[in-house]
């Protein structure tokens, strides 16, 4: 008897979920906007602080680590199972080197005490507190997302290697792929809002 | 058991996309040197939603799934934009 397999319905349901994750960001990016608008020149001033070479090199390469994992999919499609888990390592490679580049600047932020809670963040002003508390949250809460999708790659690689997802059943390469890409399309408003408006 | 013909891509393609994001990424960074005073934002957020239409579409399958999934999607946004503009109607008519 064969089992009972729906790819569309499985993707359907990724979507669903993905689409709870655009409101739950949506609604970080609500509030960035309103308070934007509100604090105008103070967070003009405070993403002066940010380090945009940092946020370019982690833009780069989460736009590699996406098209990787899409070509991943092809590579599994067309039954080629050694570029398949290739493509995914260079991935997460490119997932570590955005891990590393986020342990430097946080790190750097920290180190002159610059971190929610702390007293020199108490006694900026109004603006500039909203405005590091949204990037820590935001960055924070994507890599979070990136963290997990890492380890979601790493178990969907391991079964392309032992043969569990071929080039018959692949929806949860395709899944997991979708989540990646939803990581990619959250840091591309992230990186403009954060970064460059200055 | 659904069987569906799947699309299979051609690396090339992936290629081609992840050179139009890398240029667009460019744009960007170009554009916040030269000062725009209150366009800034409006040609950030323009480029990042022509970025996350070539995601959309293109790595994450849209293109070549069924037209349902690309319903859904623009009903999700269309309702997340809605909320934006009512809560700019709140605030700044307040």
């Amino acid at each position: 008897m064969e089992m009972h397999r729906d790819d569309i319905g499985a993707k359907l349901g990724m979507w669903l979920f993905i689409f709870t994750e655009i409101l739950l960001f949506g609604g970080l990016f609500l509030v960035y906007a309103v308070m934007r608008h509100r604090y105008a020149d103070e967070f003009h001033q405070a993403a002066h602080q940010l380090n945009a070479f940092i946020g370019t090199v982690n833009t780069v390469v989460l736009l590699l680590s996406s098209a990787t994992v899409a070509m991943s999919i092809t590579a599994v499609q067309k039954g080629e199972k050694r570029k398949g888990v290739l493509f995914i390592l260079v991935t997460l490679i490119c997932a570590g080197i955005f891990l590393f580049n986020k342990y430097f600047e946080w790190g750097h932020k920290f180190s002159i005490g610059l971190y929610p809670g702390s007293d020199m963040m108490i006694g900026l002003k109004h603006g500039y507190i909203l405005f590091f508390s949204l990037y820590f949250f935001m960055t924070g809460l994507h890599v979070l997302h990136l963290i997990v999708g890492s380890i979601i790659l790493t178990v969907i690689m391991i079964r392309i290697q032992t043969g569990s997802i071929n080039k018959e059943r692949y929806v949860l390469l395709e899944n997991g792929g979708l989540y990646w890409h939803l990581v990619d399309l959250i840091w591309i408003f992230l990186f403009p809002l954060l970064y460059l408006i200055t | 058991m659904t069987h569906t013909e799947s699309h299979i891509t051609d690396y090339r393609v992936y290629g081609w996309v992840l050179l139009a994001l890398l240029i667009l990424t460019t744009i960007t960074i170009t554009v916040t040197w030269i000062d725009l005073s209150a366009l800034t934002v409006l040609v950030a957020l323009i480029i990042a939603s022509v970025k996350s239409f070539i995601v959309l579409r293109y790595f994450m399958h849209l293109k070549f799934e069924s037209r349902l999934f690309t319903v859904f999607v623009v009903m999700v946004l269309s309702i997340y934009i809605l909320v934006i503009a009512l809560t700019f109607f709140d605030y700044l008519l307040r």
